[in-house]
């Protein structure tokens, strides 16, 4: 992906503001439980090629908007389009395959099977997973070039070596970094992290981040939830920040630290402590 | 008390009939509940419609092919009856719904409504000639030593032990293919899949079935073996005969479920013949009569599966490892 797209000096850096080529565009998208609106967002573009943070308090309604946005969750209100297709209604599995893949905040490996078979049962288009196609179908062929393929990936991963081991015998940050490779083999072009760094040791922090800087050099769009502004700073190429549902700010993350919107939500009325 | 005559009888049970059913009822639990991680309580329900459809066809005037046809086809309607509302929801409910679809399914084969249908209580009897008449061993009895059966027997656990073996091996060929990879991943973490673009419920429902039309075999193969249906065999402890043992056998293993009830039922009729030698011998005293020990039997298979799930909770062929994984 040539440089030019990832700048968005030209862009306003203010709430709903438009991008040249945005990947995904949400519009009017609501989602409330009981009284409570999680989530509440007038416009949103996410940008092709980027890498763009999302930010905000705990209970913000992040990880709730990327539920909604990948079809674990329905909204109330509102539309989103993926490369100018309509998502409203479309399951989980159907948006996955249309190019948008998510992780978890909570890391959802596939414990009692390999890290190569979890790599394997993302991998697109195999007619062995229909019921006829597994017992009537030639899906072995297909099966070696799937291999070749997951092994590549768990060779950039730094995990070819562990691929014969069940994935529940990993530590929590060697699972972010199946699951991120994991999605890799569904073939996307927007990748959702879900805080891919929580829960993660420094030193394979550095190694995430690399990888998911990575996956922009490679043409891919990337939305990431994550709690350290640090991180943010280091690999951002757009913030967007979240507060009570709403978009309260978006601009380069070094504007968007020192928006006074975002530091009160951060901080709350009376800037006191936080525990971040 | 005749220890060897005991064995004997037990060992019978375990090559019999009744063995192979069970492992027969355990394969099809095993694919839904040991491979894909449904939570199915209602298992009995596909024997019974598969059981029902054989009988009723042939009372009818119908052949005992169509019979079978009947059978199978009604469980695969059965599945999608039960899969289609309650697989999107989470798997307990799939548990509550599915036994009490079974118990209703009972209760309404059992009731005078169903009556000309059914025969309710009744149930329907000697409907299984023609499969006797194909009986390709002449008269007599077969086998080795003391493990000898009549003609007849002997082509039941032909065609029983046969049912058992194919069913394994599709079995064998749908977990150890695509399609079973993508069943044990909605095992282990449903949405994980869901997020790789898997179609879950789809998945489910085609597994939902495909372990109902071999219970629905399991069912068959009861009805035709007693030349008799009646709806109070089919009760839900069926169903958790049926669990122990794929659990005893190793839940998502190959070969647990035949493997299980060949133990269970080993170990079933050796407990029974044991406990009645011991109550001839006087070796209770006053405090237990040929009453107790039916239930007695039922309190020990319980302590003994405790036991299991205490000592070894993988089963016979399931990996440690896994389930120390699982656990954590």
């Amino acid at each position: 992906m040539p440089a030019e797209s990832r700048d968005l000096s030209a862009v306003a850096a203010e709430p709903g503001s438009p991008k040249p080529d945005p990947i995904l565009v949400v519009d009017g998208l609501q989602r409330s439980f009981g009284g409570l609106k999680a989530v509440d967002v007038d416009h949103l573009e996410i940008q092709r090629g980027t890498i763009t943070s999302m930010i905000g308090p705990n209970g913000a309604g992040k990880t709730t908007l990327f539920n909604l946005l990948t079809g674990f969750d329905r909204p109330q209100e509102g539309h989103w389009h993926l490369n100018g297709g309509a998502l409203v209604g479309i399951p989980a599995f159907r948006v996955a395959r249309k190019g948008m893949v998510r992780t978890f905040q909570l890391t959802k490996s596939l414990a009692r099977l390999t890290v190569l078979e979890n790599m394997l049962v993302a991998a697109r288009d195999q007619v062995g997973e229909s019921f006829w196609g597994s017992l009537f179908g030639r899906w072995k062929e297909i099966e070696e070039r799937n291999r070749e393929r997951a092994m590549d990936t768990l060779e950039r991963f730094g995990m070819a070596h562990m691929a014969g081991e069940y994935a529940g015998s990993l530590s929590g940050g060697q699972r972010k970094l199946l699951e991120m490779a994991r999605a890799l083999l569904v073939e996307p072009e927007l990748v959702m992290l879900d805080e891919p760094t929580a829960g993660v040791n420094p030193a394979l922090t550095q190694s995430l981040l690399g990888h998911i800087q990575g996956l922009r050099d490679d043409g891919l769009s990337v939305v990431f939830i994550e709690h350290d502004m640090d991180v943010v700073q280091e690999i951002s190429d757009w913030v967007v920040c979240l507060a009570e549902g709403r978009v309260i700010a978006e601009g380069p993350p070094g504007a968007v630290a020192r928006n006074p919107k975002v530091i009160d939500a951060y901080l709350g009325g009376h800037h006191g402590e936080i525990d971040e | 008390m005749d220890l060897g005559k005991m064995l004997i009888d037990a060992g019978r049970a375990a090559l019999g009939v009744p063995a192979a059913t069970y492992a027969l009822s355990a394969i099809g639990l095993n694919l839904q509940f040991g491979y894909t991680g449904l939570l199915n309580f209602g298992h009995v329900a596909s024997m019974l419609v598969g059981a029902y459809g054989v009988a009723i066809t042939v009372d009818l005037g119908g052949s005992l092919w169509l019979g079978v046809l009947v059978g199978i086809l009604l469980s695969l309607v059965l599945a999608l009856l039960l899969g289609v509302p309650t697989l999107r929801l989470r798997a307990d409910y799939l548990a509550i719904v599915t036994i009490a679809a079974a118990e209703i399914l009972r209760l309404l084969v059992r009731s005078s409504w169903a009556n000309p249908l059914t025969k309710s209580v009744f149930g329907i009897q000697n409907f299984a000639d023609s499969f006797y008449d194909l009986n390709p061993y002449p008269d007599g009895a077969f086998g080795i030593g003391s493990f000898r059966f009549t003609d007849d027997r002997f082509w039941v656990m032909t065609v029983a032990w046969g049912l058992v073996l194919l069913s394994t091996f599709l079995v064998w060929r749908l977990t150890t293919s695509p399609w079973g990879r993508v069943i044990k991943a909605i095992r282990e973490d449903e949405d994980a899949a869901r997020s790789l673009g898997k179609n879950v419920f789809g998945y489910k429902l085609q597994s939902l079935m495909v372990g109902g039309a071999i219970g629905a075999l399991a069912g068959m193969v009861l009805a035709i073996d007693q030349q008799n249906v009646t709806p109070d065999t089919y009760q839900p402890l069926l169903t958790f005969y049926a669990f122990t043992i794929v659990i005893l056998g190793g839940a998502g293993t190959l070969w647990g479920p035949i493997i299980g009830s060949v133990i269970f039922w080993f170990l079933f009729e050796f407990m029974n013949a044991f406990m009645t030698g011991a109550l001839d011998q006087g070796w209770f005293g006053s405090v237990l009569n040929s009453a107790d020990i039916g239930p007695i039997r039922f309190a020990l298979l319980g302590a003994g599966l405790m036991a299991l799930m205490i000592f070894r909770p993988q089963g016979i062929f399931g990996s440690r490892e896994e389930m120390i994984i699982d656990a954590g």
